[in-house]
């Protein structure tokens, strides 16, 4: 009880002390203002960065792994792409001996003109994929059908389109059952499969006609391509590490190669590069913490100082209290405080102003900051550290307060 | 509801006891004796005046008794509890519960108002957790400022601080009211003014001492203890001292004389 009416006056001074030196605590507390901000303001943008990239890789799966062909680096003119290309073999075998890889879709590039009544499109881009694709790339049909192992094995004329492409070549809006001329083929579209709502880094943003044929079909149409790679899904990001470990040891065993040699294929897997980029994130929000650190820092200083003077021009007072009562842990307590509601303010300002920055980032066009706010934890931590910068700067004044005789004290001019 | 009832003071032991006390200061290398063996005893209800030229060591006597400082050697019993052995923390409870202070340049927080100044001892206390203010109020009615308790410092005359001051030494009942020198920055008239206030806290039973240069101050308390060299130099009842008698003397012809030149110059 004694202590919460302590406390409650000691910040009623402080606030008094404050109030009446407006200008000086203002100019005390600039140093902590500016930390606060710069600080608070930085963290809300790398976390929106965060959250704007976290989000692309969750509609871009994260789970995803790519495999290619690849000639090793000391092997360059020796050896061309063909002959380290994959083959259906490795891309079976990778399906049945991986646990941790679910699905594996290779592709078969083929390409051609592309005709549908008086539209054209002159060299249109042609893949071959398996039926696993949907799942693996998370695009479905909206409209049709998707392929099945049939349509593979078949070798049929059968052909996946996007919505790109039915405007381009002047489809109807319900295209399935539509025969279009694909290079010089009559082929039946299937299905409309969906485009993925992306950004230009991962590959999204432009839209363009693209064309999907059975993988089998593709081999025919073009019969001089290859696997240029394939993409494959894990089964959860927990395995990225084992996955990469499988698909080693297999494409080694089964390409002959020492765990010494250098590779001639490249595996990726997308939760490495995420794993990577949340390192990264952190490691800058550990640097943008390390910088409020030494900015705080600072502005302690500041407010040390502003303590000791504070001290100085207020000993007859201080020489007052003890002589009507104050124990001198009192004295101590009342200058504490004072330093860290200084402190508090100053951080509160240094938040609001940061509040303040980001919105205004936020008016910034294109810039993938729309999730750019502050998280709750950063405004505790803010506060959290001018609490401590409080009390560790206003401990020695406050100290230096508590010792003063009260005689000498009440004897000051 | 103030002052008389001066609760756990012991009960037979004077309100100060003080047995060969000693403070030396270190002045550079020099050693000065300002207290040199002082024994004293002031008893519950007593109105003490405490006299002395500059450096006859009144004021550091003066800043024992409050506990304001600790004597070097000695001992000092405030209303039989020996003080020499308290921790800083003890002595600040005992200057809260059991002294009363007022100083020569009143010593008032000068953004605070009346009301809040004489609350301050109050805020270091546990006895008082509730109704602080009301005996705050009622402390300066007893001082005659009933009307003034919003006023800040800078709003009030010389005596009206020091009648805030006199308040706030009251507001805990203190033991004994120490004041040190408190009419020496005032006028004669207010001079009286705030003796006479310490005349009826007197009368009402208030053990009270005063350091003071003035005689004509010392005149109102019922002893006068001079101090010499940091010794006890006379200790007597103030109708019994010869300084003070040879004071009062001097007046009264000071005023035949007056009388008698305004008698002879009128005439003419």
């Amino acid at each position: 009880m004694i202590v919460v009416r302590l406390l409650m006056q000691t910040v009623v001074l402080a606030l008094g002390q404050i109030w009446a030196n407006k200008v000086r605590s203002l100019l005390t507390t600039l140093g902590i203002v500016i930390g606060v901000a710069a600080v608070v303001a930085t963290v809300a943008a790398i976390e929106g960065l965060r959250g704007f990239v976290l989000g692309e890789f969750e509609t871009f799966g994260v789970n995803k792994m790519y495999l290619s062909g690849q000639v090793p680096r000391d092997k360059r003119g020796q050896v061309n792409w063909r002959e380290v290309a994959l083959t259906l073999d490795e891309i079976d075998a990778i399906v049945e001996h991986s646990p941790s890889v679910t699905a594996i879709n290779p592709f078969w590039s083929a390409g051609g003109k592309v005709e549908y009544g008086e539209a054209t499109i002159g060299s249109a881009r042609v893949t071959g994929i398996f039926p696993a694709w949907h799942d693996i790339e998370n695009r479905h049909v909206i409209e049709g059908r998707p392929f099945n192992s049939l349509d593979n094995e078949q070798r049929r004329y059968a052909l996946l389109i996007n919505e790109q492409t039915i405007e381009e070549l002047n489809l109807p809006k319900n295209p399935v059952g539509e025969h279009v001329l694909l290079a010089g083929r009559r082929f039946q579209i299937v299905g409309v499969v969906e485009t993925l709502d992306l950004s230009e880094m991962f590959g999204g943003g432009e839209s363009r006609a693209e064309f999907f044929v059975p993988f089998q079909t593709a081999m025919v149409l073009n019969p001089q391509g290859m696997i240029g790679w394939a993409v494959g899904t894990i089964s959860s990001p927990d395995v990225a590490e084992d996955a990469r470990a499988e698909v080693d040891s297999i494409m080694r065993s089964l390409r002959g190669l020492d765990p010494e040699e250098e590779p001639t294929f490249q595996v990726e897997i997308l939760q490495e590069h995420l794993d990577r980029f949340k390192t990264m994130s952190a490691g800058l929000i550990a640097g943008a913490t390390g910088i409020v650190g030494i900015s705080l820092l600072v502005g302690g200083i500041g407010i040390m100082n502003i303590m000791l003077v504070s001290v100085s021009e207020r000993t007859r007072e201080i020489g007052l209290r003890k002589a009507v009562g104050a124990r001198p842990l009192v004295i101590l307590i009342q200058f504490l405080t004072e330093a860290v509601v200084l402190c508090l303010m100053g951080g509160a300002v240094g938040i609001a102003i940061g509040q303040g920055i980001i919105l205004l980032l936020k008016q910034i066009p294109d810039a993938p900051l729309e999730h750019a706010n502050m998280p709750l934890w950063a405004i505790a931590l803010a506060v959290g550290f001018c609490a401590v910068t409080g009390v560790v700067f206003g401990v020695f004044p406050a100290i230096k307060a508590a010792r003063l005789d009260p005689i000498v004290a009440l004897r000051h001019d | 509801m103030l002052g008389r009832r001066r609760a756990n003071a012991g009960a037979d032991a004077p309100a100060i006891r003080v047995t060969g006390l000693e403070k030396v200061y270190k002045m550079g290398v020099e050693r000065v004796r300002a207290l040199d063996g002082v024994d004293l005893q002031i008893n519950t209800g007593e109105f003490v005046a405490i006299m002395g030229a500059s450096g006859s060591g009144k004021s550091t006597l003066m800043n024992m008794l409050g506990c304001l400082d600790r004597p070097s050697a000695g001992e000092y019993e405030l209303a039989g509890i020996p003080t020499r052995k308290m921790s800083a923390t003890r002595l600040a409870k005992v200057r809260n519960e059991r002294i009363g202070f007022i100083f020569q340049t009143f010593e008032l927080l000068p953004r605070a108002s009346a009301i809040q100044n004489v609350m301050l001892p109050m805020i270091y206390s546990k006895k008082h957790l509730f109704g602080a203010r009301g005996r705050a109020k009622a402390a300066l009615r007893k001082v005659g400022l009933g009307d003034r308790m919003r006023h800040r410092p800078n709003q009030l005359s010389g005596g009206q601080r020091q009648r805030v001051a006199v308040a706030r030494a009251l507001v805990n009942d203190p033991a004994i009211l120490l004041a040190d020198e408190p009419t020496g920055n005032l006028d004669s008239q207010t001079t009286t003014e705030i003796i006479g206030l310490f005349t009826d806290l007197h009368n009402d039973g208030q053990t009270i001492v005063i350091v003071t240069h003035e005689e004509e101050v010392a005149g109102y308390a019922e002893r006068i203890v001079r101090l010499r060299d940091g010794k006890v130099f006379s200790d007597m009842p103030t109708s019994e001292d010869p300084l003070h008698t040879a004071y009062l003397q001097s007046i009264a012809s000071t005023a035949a004389r007056r009388a008698n030149a305004e008698a002879q110059g009128a005439p003419a």
